[in-house]
């Protein structure tokens, strides 16, 4: 009797064991968004412009320098941050300055955000400046989207593409 | 016995715990306890969570090489082999499936009771640092080997947890790109990931194992194999559960959509779903935090350590059977200082000491028949020498009386044997069961004593791992020293008995006594009756 309640108490217990692994292992169920949001992610990944132009070095200077380093042009490798506004139905979600990577600043200003917004018609505005030579923000790109509910909208730069790409 | 042992246990019963720590011991204890009433000490998972880890992880290796031979490495194929298995193949493949991700969550569930259970009994410093710090980086490597299994079904599940992962090591800004810049567009995942996956979800597990094998390897005979009982009952649950609720896959990952609700997995990706309730920072500051707190717990104050073994070179004949049962290699031997060439010596490393008592046990000179004038052993304990304990034993063997005279042996870390005390009753406390020489157990018999009793700690509740089956063994003369044959084996009685087993034992105590009762009186009335004959 002491051994069958014994096996009796051992099957109840295993079977606790699975249940906890059974219902940990799916709930509760995790909803990363509310249902009427979606996300608009901003990424990129875009080296600057040089903030300076090259310039040809006078006789004197390249005459001060080793004959082995005596190159005529002289470029600086520090790249331009690059400021990036976004804006949703007119008010702004973000504004961000990038700065380049390397400890020399001379690699490329990299981001990736995320920023929920609800689902519906929005008017989405973009401007970007990545030459610190230029006054304003020189790319700029308004698009009105219908976002669906939990749709991802990816804000990237891709100059070979035509600057700023909304996808 | 204090009320706090060398060794931080909760206070004894009767008295009142000290600290919510001595209470949080006291209640683990009792779990355990009760575990004992339905599964026996041998197969209480509570005390054999690292052999249950064991188990898990030989499980999930043998399901992912069957799972592994028919997953397909590439992004059109790896949710549609998946699929495969779960739906065309679900009578082995579907089963494999499920088998192995219950097994990897159970993996989880028993390595974090494990951790939390010697935290309780607060083993991680002294002679336990070792382990205990090679353990907690476990947990991460058991972390993210599972995650990435997650990944490579590629489903929805799989698409949040690694955008989720990548944004949460994105936060450390250690990488030149944001990692999660790859999962970007649907196009930006290919073929090539999958194979990468494929290499960390083996490579991982690898170095698991490694260092599940560094993690044992200051222990003798370290619990890696659960009881059959255990192992089978464990993988026949998850077995049930597989069978009951297969594991499915949700929809394709689709990285231009966010995932809806989730059947989460949060034996794994919890941290993945913290990223967002709380945020990128605070959880690397939470885990490593954590960590952090968990590997410097042996340098935090803790009781001080209590005398270690000491070598007596004029005692020690180099037999080395305190090297075989020193539960933690503490043990070495070396040559001998004083003898022949080709002797050798027993040789102590402090740092690694339990101060057990163990070893005292296991020596040959320790038995209480020499007829030197101070009992002295090769190997002892400077708290509880071999010679007091002799004489401790012949005090209360003195003042017995009674028709059935009882010697019980005790540990300080299992149940008080000295309440039990009367005036039929001896109770002698060691540091540990394993500290008992069977010799000893002759002596009390031969001193007058009709029974010896020795309450062990259960099995997988010894304080110092093996003192409760070493000293069944010597008692059951399969290792040395062994107690000799002319001990009957109903003159003693071995009884696993935790620290709140105090009734039970008594219960056992009472048992004993009326079957040695049985077992004196017809001799006795045979004796009568040959002296009224006379």
């Amino acid at each position: 009797m002491r051994k069958a309640l014994s096996v009796v108490g051992q099957v109840v217990l295993y079977a606790l064991f699975a249940l906890t692994i059974g219902v940990f292992s799916y709930h509760p169920r995790y909803r990363h968004l509310p249902p009427e949001q979606a996300l608009l992610k901003l990424s990129f990944s875009h080296p600057g412009q040089l903030v300076a132009q090259c310039r040809r070095r006078t006789p004197e200077e390249l005459a001060a320098l080793p004959p082995n380093m005596r190159n005529p042009m002289d470029c600086p490798r520090e790249r331009s941050p690059v400021t990036v506004q976004l804006a949703l139905d007119g008010s702004v979600l973000a504004r961000r300055e990038i700065p380049p990577a390397g400890l020399s600043r001379d690699g490329p200003s990299t981001v990736y955000a995320r920023f929920p917004v609800p689902a519906g018609s929005h008017r989405l505005s973009v401007q970007l400046n990545d030459s610190v030579r230029e006054p304003a923000l020189n790319y700029t790109r308004d698009e009105d989207l219908d976002i669906r509910p939990g749709q991802i909208v990816v804000v990237d730069f891709n100059p070979e593409r035509g600057g700023i790409v909304i996808q | 016995m204090g009320a706090h042992s060398v060794n931080g246990h909760a206070a004894a019963p009767g008295q009142r715990p000290e600290s919510l720590h001595a209470v949080a011991q006291d209640w683990m204890q009792r779990l355990e306890e009760s575990f004992d009433v339905w599964f026996g000490a041998t197969a209480n998972p509570w005390r054999h969570l690292g052999a249950l880890g064991f188990l898990f992880f030989w499980l999930i290796a043998a399901t992912g090489m069957y799972l592994y031979a028919f997953f397909d490495t590439s992004v059109q194929g790896a949710y549609a082999s998946v699929q495969y298995m779960t739906q065309q193949q679900w009578w082995l493949g579907g089963l494999m499936r499920s088998l192995h991700r219950y097994a990897s969550d159970a993996f989880m569930l028993v390595i974090v009771l494990h951790l939390l259970r010697e935290l309780i009994y607060r083993r991680y410093f002294g002679f336990r640092w070792f382990t205990w710090v090679t353990g907690v980086p476990l947990l991460w490597l058991a972390l993210f080997a599972g995650i990435g299994g997650f990944w490579l079904v590629w489903d929805e599940l799989a698409q949040f947890s690694a955008v989720a992962t990548l944004e949460w090591f994105d936060w450390l800004n250690a990488f030149g790109e944001p990692l999660a810049r790859n999962f970007l567009y649907s196009d930006s995942v290919d073929d090539r990931f999958f194979s990468l996956l494929v290499f960390l979800h083996i490579g991982l597990p690898l170095f698991l194992l490694l260092g599940m094998w560094v993690h044992i390897q200051r222990l003798t005979r370290p619990d890696t194999r659960p009881a059959l009982k255990l192992g089978w009952g464990a993988t026949l649950a998850l077995l049930a559960l597989s069978l009951v609720h297969p594991v499915e896959s949700h929809a394709p990952a689709n990285l231009a959509q966010v995932p809806q609700a989730l059947a989460f997995d949060w034996f794994y990706l919890a941290p993945n779903a913290l990223v967002y309730v709380w945020s990128p920072a605070t959880v690397w500051l939470f885990a490593g935090g954590v960590t952090l707190l968990l590997l410097v717990c042996p340098l935090l104050p803790h009781p001080r350590p209590a005398p270690v073994a000491q070598v007596d070179p004029a005692n020690c004949n180099g037999c080395a059977r305190c090297f075989a049962d020193c539960p933690y290699a503490a043990v070495t031997m070396a040559p001998h200082p004083d003898k022949r060439l080709g002797a050798r010596i027993a040789v102590v490393e402090p740092s690694l000491c339990a101060s057990c008592g163990i070893c005292a046990g296991a020596c040959p000179s320790s038995t209480p028949f020499r007829s030197i004038a101070e009992l002295v052993s090769g190997i002892d304990m400077p708290q509880l020498p071999i010679g007091q304990l002799r004489s401790r034993l012949k005090a209360q063997l003195a003042r017995l009386k009674g028709e059935v005279r009882i010697v019980v042996f005790g540990c300080d870390e299992g149940a008080d044997v000295r309440a039990l005390q009367a005036a039929d009753t001896a109770a002698v406390s060691l540091l540990c069961a394993g500290q008992l020489p069977p010799a000893f157990v002759e002596y009390a018999l031969r001193s007058g004593a009709q029974g010896v009793l020795i309450a062990a700690c259960p099995d997988g509740g010894c304080e110092y791992r093996l003192g409760t089956r070493l000293t069944l063994e010597r008692m059951q003369g399969v290792r040395e020293p062994h107690l000799r044959r002319t001990v009957a084996p109903a003159e003693w009685r071995l009884v696993p008995a935790g620290r709140h087993d105090l009734a039970r034992l008594r219960q056992e105590l009472d048992a004993f006594r009326v079957a040695l009762r049985a077992r004196t009186r017809p001799a006795r009335d045979l004796a009568r009756q040959e002296a009224a004959d006379a």
